[in-house]
């Protein structure tokens, strides 16, 4: 099973070292004349303000997390799309799908309910409301 | 398929050129189209019609200074676009280009198309965060944000490819559409599919990380020199992969139009060479066709706005998506 794959990783390493061709190329033939400006973080010609280490929103926490859930779903549909025209084969195809289904609708349910929730809105409008005085 | 190791990487070689060679193409394309597009004459002065402009790119940007910002993390700094090329190369080998021709049959095929695009995250990311530049790690997290949104889509759009296929092997799956194609069988897949292509490739109208008028670069701000040139090689060579993986799936792949009526005929004939080569032609057009789909969209549309793309992805075509695995099921059971 495993040497399948060998001329996968055949392909990488050789992808691997052509980008590391690249790199090494433009680190030999390149100029070499660095200075503090030049090595600076760009922030539109301004002197940088602080670092970029710095903390962002929570949406995006969020939206890895449902991301989550959901790629897990996605990842379970496939035993069963790979497998489902030998349950057609079999008769079974309405036990199949009910349970499928189910699992599926569950999800939805979840999916609707973090969208009522605004996890999934990232124009803040109770903000805005409040910054117009409303 | 049975060859020998160092024939697979003699083709595994011609195959990496293939693509580092119609990305330089495809550089050249998109500025041509565009300035078509605009109604201004493009790159014209570096050979016949400046065919030859992205290759003098290229020397150019070999010859160029490395900059890196002191306060960036230097290992990750240069590991991010190595990683971004070496995704994209990696994933030409699952590509079955004729026939008979494919480096990595794979009978998880799919899921390997999956799993090395989705490290493509990685590389952007980590190019966005090492910078240590405030545009550099909004773009980095937008785009993040953004694959791994409409990444759930892809996948529940190749779930309803399996479904109808019954395998994850990409040989079998244009096998399968030997009389008629997916995209007539399973539209809105396709057309999921292709958006959903457009968002994982970072091209516009999703091309939020690097949205210049905001962000000047996006994840690739800080990044000078042959780097940059590797994030652009890698984003040229991920929109044309996309263009196959499109094509393979939805689109008949390698398959000729109506291959079926004469393919056995001209195997017997001892034309299967023929075959090979019009198939691997046929691919490359239909392939090219998407390329130039993917160019001509850049140049149309204006790009979303952040919420708008969030909408999109996680309210319309998730829910979509879903339904229309459900749809087919049903349909497949029926009949």
């Amino acid at each position: 099973m495993l040497s399948d794959f060998i001329p996968l990783f055949l392909s990488m390493v050789m992808a691997g070292g052509l980008a590391l061709t690249l790199l090494k190329a433009a680190e030999i033939f390149g100029p070499k004349r660095p200075n503090v400006t030049k090595r600076a973080a760009y922030e539109s010609g301004m002197d940088p303000i602080g670092t970029a280490r710095d903390r962002y929103s929570i949406k995006f926490y969020l939206v890895a997390m449902i991301f989550i859930v959901f790629d897990v779903e996605v990842v379970f549909l496939y035993p069963w799309a790979v497998s489902f025209r030998d349950f057609i084969a079999a008769g079974e195809a309405g036990g199949v799908l009910a349970v499928v289904f189910l699992f599926i609708i569950i999800l939805g349910i979840g999916l609707l309910y973090d969208i009522k929730k605004g996890g999934l809105d990232f124009d803040d409008l109770r903000h805005q409301r409040e910054f117009q005085g409303r | 398929m049975d060859l020998p190791l160092y024939w697979i990487a003699a083709i595994g070689f011609l195959l990496i050129n293939f693509f580092l060679v119609s990305a330089s193409v495809l550089v050249y394309a998109e500025r041509k189209v565009s300035a078509y597009i605009q109604n201004r004459p493009g790159p014209n002065r570096v050979g016949p019609f400046g065919f030859l402009q992205p290759f003098a790119d290229v020397v150019k940007l070999v010859f160029k200074e490395d900059i890196r910002p002191s306060a960036a993390s230097g290992f990750v700094h240069s590991l991010a676009p190595w990683l971004m090329v070496v995704i994209a190369m990696t994933a030409t080998a699952l590509i079955p280009m004729a026939r008979g021709i494919v480096i990595a049959p794979l009978e998880v095929g799919v899921l390997a198309l999956l799993a090395l695009t989705s490290i493509s995250v990685y590389g952007i990311t980590l190019a966005g965060w090492s910078s240590n530049s405030k545009y550099s790690l909004l773009g980095g997290l937008r785009s993040s944000a953004q694959m791994i949104s409409y990444e759930l889509s892809m996948g529940l759009a190749v779930v309803s490819v399996v479904l109808m296929a019954g395998t994850l092997n990409l040989v079998e799956i244009v096998e399968d559409q030997a009389f008629v194609w997916n995209v007539f069988r399973n539209p809105i897949g396709a057309i999921i599919f292709l958006v959903t292509a457009f968002a994982e490739t970072n091209r516009a109208p999703f091309d939020l990380p690097e949205a210049e008028q905001e962000l000047v670069g996006g994840y690739h701000t800080e990044y000078s020199g042959m780097k940059f040139g590797m994030f652009f090689l890698a984003e040229y060579v991920n929109f044309f992969i996309a263009s196959f993986v499109i094509v393979t799936l939805f689109f008949g792949g390698y398959l000729l139009p109506f291959e079926y009526l004469y393919a056995d005929a001209l195997y017997e004939a001892g034309l299967g060479w023929l075959m090979t080569i019009l198939q691997l032609l046929g691919l490359v057009v239909k392939a090219g066709f998407f390329a130039f789909l993917f160019i001509w969209v850049r140049w149309t549309l204006p790009r979303f706005k952040y919420n708008q793309l969030m909408t999109i992805g996680w309210k319309y075509l998730l829910p979509i998506a879903l339904v229309n695995v459900m749809v087919i099921a049903v349909i497949m059971a029926i009949f």
